[in-house]
């Protein structure tokens, strides 16, 4: 513990020391533009002679062509702007140079930390604060990436399940909330102690409709790693996204009362009634963009380039719309991702897909990166009111309402759920409500005519802290102690899919049978209506697939990729190690048998590489990361670079593709197959060894031999996935067959040496066994270069195949290319 | 309840049914009260036909199989105490119940819950779930989508996943050990409405 905090320690000094060196480049340029723009007199020298000349005094006595000359203020915003990114991203790189910051502490925390620091540079230097950050600002162009990253990356299948639970937190959770706080804060005002009587219900109501917005990125995070269970996640999760559509809708009802000089009760209705609006709008909104959005997708194909565009633009557009009618921006853009995603991910290009999710997440981290950078920035450099009675009361019964809301929402709630949450999920639900960046927003861009805004931006400021780093870093010692409920989330297999897919339908139809509905009854409905209507119309390729069929090409590509890698890596050494020629077959022997086990050994490590490449693909998505996917595409890249390689190599193996599907076989092939195959290996390895040394009739026959001892390991492997098949053709030969041939390859041996052809002859004759050798594709070519080297007196045995298998009869014709297939013709012809 | 109480002694060992089940008394009449309708002809035994006309139940891929685990092997018809006892498997798990060792495991504990998805496929009730078998609702779920090749090499996969002594069968036990990641829970229970 005690070196943990000492490394911390400096990665927090080595990283702050970075911060200064960045800042300091900064503020010199900030200097300048500050300066140059108010017109304030410098009392900081810099190098503004060059910045003002040229365009202070264009035309000045001498009008030579300047040869250097520097417009600061005409780039002075995008400037400043791109500084700030950089300085915020330079700090999360920071972070994760030393990764165990973040798990103790949030990086929420760490940024605020951060911007504290540089505010307070920029205080003690009478810096002002960046302009960045004004009500349009935040509302136009930072609140949107994240609320976008939110909904596009929404776990929509847990979301819906859990549909009902959560927007009833969201909504009567946070009126709940904010009516609360208002109401007991202006109770508090009612004190004369305290000097706050200035303030009256419509403020503190605002007030507290902007301290209740939850923001649980750090809840998230922590529930993430420790894999708390789906239900509390997704509620958390859905429960920020969609308080934030109300707290805006509040907020801005709110600040619409406050700034009344009367409230009558039919205002209070229409209050209401708007507030209807305001939601249904905002979804309605998303739904038609959504929509319009997925169909424009259909038409992309051809310009991939911009497919990524459309996603941006229409969802941007959705917001900026309802903004414009004054209605949830926040819901519309949620709406309008959700309703998107499914139907463009299907018909944009993978790669666009990649970078749509890319995309989504850089901006939403930038944004928010930047926000909490700001906050402490401003925490710093703003001025504040500070009122220890109102500011107190406030974290208190922000806490207070917290818990109770939770409490007996979950008990109206829990009645209706068939997973019910216990005392400990809600204690995780109660803590996990953060405030976070919106709170700070909307507390930023109060209006002015709020004549206590000062207080209240303390006090939102003052909140946001507190949660952050109290709540924030306390919550996973808490939880971990508490054992909250979890799920293991991961490991998807074939097996799981299938039999949940299959308890799913039974649900259903014990449901349908005991008459009731429930939301699998609606999803039922949702997707055939979507497969008949929706998919035919917004999608272009709209087959329904059903996720089980995905599922498993996924697994399928992901494994042969993987086999592609390690076992045929293995497999590719075979040809060096045939080359060196004078090893002997009892040194080569226990070579071939090590490569056996490594074989086995490599099955082993690969179903435990799969397992963890499942794993992932399983991923929620964090806030910061790219949930999946990246791991396949990976792996593709690493598949490319494997079949470079072969192709390289240029020997043995066919064509690439060839390669997938039967790597798959030796990956089924069970362990007792691979002693066969070593020990095709091995006698290939003879045939080509002795290949110099010997006289042709032993290398004819062994030519002969060596086909089918290849071809004969390669029967069970690629045919037949269990060993009671394959043993029984492939040993029977072995043992009748095989004996006599591999004698006859070896020199000293040569039984029927003499009458070598006669011999390779009478085994072709004999042939019915080695046949497959065709058909066993990959070593086919290996098999034409070697009988190529020794002659054209091969006759490769054309024959029946075995009765283990069949042959795949193309194959003959192109793959047995070489001489040799000129001497097969007339034996065919001969022998059927 | 009074109400309940007067409709309940209809039903045949009611109170019998609530203590086995774990159903409470207006979860039984409810059910009572859908037999009652499914049973078109009034005989007090449902018989397949009648589940049959469920005309939900007849567009799911697997809905006779589930109507067939209704009934135990060799018998045509099915009164409501059996019913009921089918539909308990679907109950929540109760946390609160204590579990005393002279009752028998309740019908909705998630090892009960599996049995019951486990029995669906295992149709010749050998105990195991052979690669015909998973062929069959393999086929039934995925329809007209996969050639039956894929169909073929899904199973072989999901066989080679699951069988872990290589008898080219999926047993109860690696069926088991194959979904220990799931919550059987949470995916088999039904909320009934009372």
């Amino acid at each position: 513990m005690g070196t943990s905090v000492l490394y911390e320690v400096k990665t927090e000094r080595g990283v702050f020391c970075m911060l200064l060196l960045l800042y300091l480049c900064c503020s010199g340029g900030k200097g300048e533009l500050q300066e140059s723009q108010p017109a304030q007199t410098s009392n900081r020298p810099t190098v503004k002679p060059f910045n003002n000349e040229p365009q202070a005094f264009p035309e000045e006595e001498r009008a030579s062509l300047p040869v250097f000359t520097m417009d600061y203020p005409r780039i002075q915003v995008p400037f400043e702007f791109t500084l700030w990114i950089l300085l915020a991203s330079f700090a999360k790189i920071g972070f994760h140079i030393y990764h165990k910051i973040t798990i103790w502490i949030p990086e929420s925390c760490l940024l605020i930390v951060i911007g504290l620091i540089v505010g307070g540079i920029m205080h003690t230097v009478k810096e002002e604060p960046p302009t960045a950050l004004s009500s349009n600002a935040f509302f136009l162009y930072m609140l949107p990436p994240i609320v976008l990253d939110s909904g596009y990356f929404m776990p929509t299948r847990p979301f819906f399940e859990n549909c009902g639970t959560v927007l009833w937190y969201a909504v009567v959770g946070t009126l709940w909330n904010s009516i609360g706080i208002g109401l007991s804060l202006f109770a508090i005002c009612q004190f004369e102690v305290f000097g706050l009587q200035d303030i009256n219900l419509a403020e503190n109501l605002l007030f507290a409709a902007i301290i209740s917005a939850v923001d649980p990125v750090a809840a998230l995070n922590v529930f993430e790693d420790m894999g708390v269970n789906e239900q509390i996640y997704i509620v958390i999760f859905g429960e920020g996204l969609f308080n934030d559509a109300v707290t805006v809708a509040l907020y801005s009802m709110f600040s619409f009362l406050a700034d009344m000089p009367v409230v009558e009760s039919t205002d209070v209705f229409l209050g209401v009634a708007r507030f209807f609006v305001v939601a249904f709008g905002g979804v309605f909104f998303g739904l038609v963009f959504g929509f319009v959005a997925a169909f424009t997708t259909r038409f992309t194909h051809n310009v991939r380039q911009i497919e990524p565009l459309f996603i941006f633009m229409y969802s941007y557009l959705a917001y900026l719309v309802a903004e414009c009618f004054a209605i949830s921006s926040v819901l519309a853009i949620i709406t309008c991702a959700i309703t998107m995603k499914y139907y463009v991910e299907e018909n944009v290009s993978q790669r666009s897909c990649t970078t749509i999710r890319h995309v989504v997440k850089m901006l939403a981290t930038v944004s928010e990166t930047l926000i909490f950078f700001f906050l402490g920035v401003i925490t710093v450099t703003v001025e504040h009111e500070w009122n220890w009675a109102y500011i107190l009361f406030t974290l208190v019964f922000a806490f207070f309402w917290r818990i109770i809301g939770i409490l007996v929402l979950t008990q109206i709630i829990n009645p209706f759920r068939t997973i019910q949450f216990k005392y400990k999920d809600q204690f995780g639900l109660a803590y996990g409500g953060l405030r976070g960046a919106i709170c700070f927003a909307l507390a930023f861009t109060l209006p002015d005519s709020i004549n206590r805004k000062d207080l209240f931006v303390t006090g939102s400021i003052a909140i946001i802290i507190c949660t952050v780093f109290i709540q924030g870093i306390s919550i996973r010692p808490i939880v971990e102690y508490m054992n909250i409920r979890k799920t293991n989330k991961d490991k998807q297999t074939i097996n799981v899919e299938v039999h949940t897919r299959v308890m799913e339908h039974i649900i259903c139809g014990v449901e349908d049978l005991c008459g009731q509905w429930s939301h699998y009854y609606w999803k039922d409905k949702f997707k055939k209506f979507n497969d008949r209507v929706l998919r035919r119309i917004l999608v272009r390729d709209h087959r329904a697939e059903s996720s089980i069929v995905s599922l498993y090409k996924k697994l399928e590509l992901q494994n042969a990729i993987d086999l592609l890698d390690t076992p045929i890596g293995d497999l590719s050494a075979a040809p060096s190690i045939i080359s060196l020629q004078d090893e002997k077959k009892e040194a080569s022997r226990p070579k071939k048998k090590f490569m056996a086990a490594e074989v086995r050994n490599m099955h082993d490590i690969l179903s435990k590489n799969m397992y963890k490449i499942r794993q992932k693909t399983m991923a929620y998505t964090n806030k910061y990361n790219l949930p999946d996917e990246s791991r396949t595409r990976e792996i593709l890249i690493r598949r490319h670079a494997s079949i470079r390689r072969t192709v390289r190599a240029g020997s043995f193996r066919d064509p690439p593709e060839r390669n997938i599907p039967r790597s798959q076989k030796y990956y089924s092939l069970q362990p007792g197959g691979d002693l066969e195959a070593a020990f095709a290996l091995r006698r290939r390895s003879h045939g080509s060894g002795s290949g110099d040394v010997d006289h042709l009739s032993a290398h004819v026959q062994f030519a002969g031999a060596s086909a089918r001892s290849s071809s004969r390991s390669l029967v069970p492997m690629r045919r037949l996935n269990t060993i009671e098949e394959i043993k029984n053709p492939a040993e029977q030969p072995a043992v009748s067959v095989h004996p006599p041939q591999r004698s006859n390859g070896e020199d000293a041996l040569n039984k029927t040496g003499p009458g070598s052809l006669g011999g390779s002859s009478l085994r072709g004759r004999r042939g019915p066994v080695p046949a497959p050798r065709r058909s066993s594709s990959d070593w086919v070519e290996e098999d034409a270069n070697d009988s190529e080297d020794t002659g054209e007196r091969v006759d490769p045995p054309q024959l029946p195949p075995p009765r283990g298998w069949v042959p795949e009869n193309q194959d003959p014709g192109e793959n047995g290319a070489g001489n040799a297939l000129i001497r097969q013709s007339p034996h065919r012809s001969m022998r059927f | 309840m009074g109400s309940n109480s007067s409709s309940m002694n209809n039903i045949p060992n009611a109170e019998q049914l609530v203590q086995e089940t774990g159903f409470s008394a207006a979860h039984i009449l409810r059910l009572y009260e859908r037999f009652q309708f499914l049973d078109k002809d009034d005989t007090g035994q449902l018989r397949p036909e009648d589940f049959g006309a469920v005309r939900e139940l007849a567009m799911n891929p697997i809905g006779d199989r589930i109507i067939s685990a209704f009934f135990s092997p060799g018998q045509e018809t099915l009164d409501f105490a059996s019913f009921v006892r089918v539909l308990a498997h679907f109950r929540p798990a109760d946390s609160n119940r204590t579990r005393d060792g002279a009752q028998p495991e309740p019908a909705n504990s998630s090892m009960r819950k599996l049995k019951f998805a486990f029995q669906l496929y295992d149709q010749d009730r050998d105990g195991k779930i052979s690669r015909a078998e998973l062929l069959q609702v393999l086929r039934a779920m995925l329809g007209m989508q996969v050639t039956e090749e894929q169909l073929q090499s899904i199973a072989e996969r999901a066989i080679q996943e699951a069988d872990f002594d290589q008898d080219d069968a999926i047993s109860f036990d690696e069926f088991r050990k194959s979904l220990e990641k799931v919550n059987i829970d949470h995916k088999m229970s039904i909320r009934f409405l009372s």
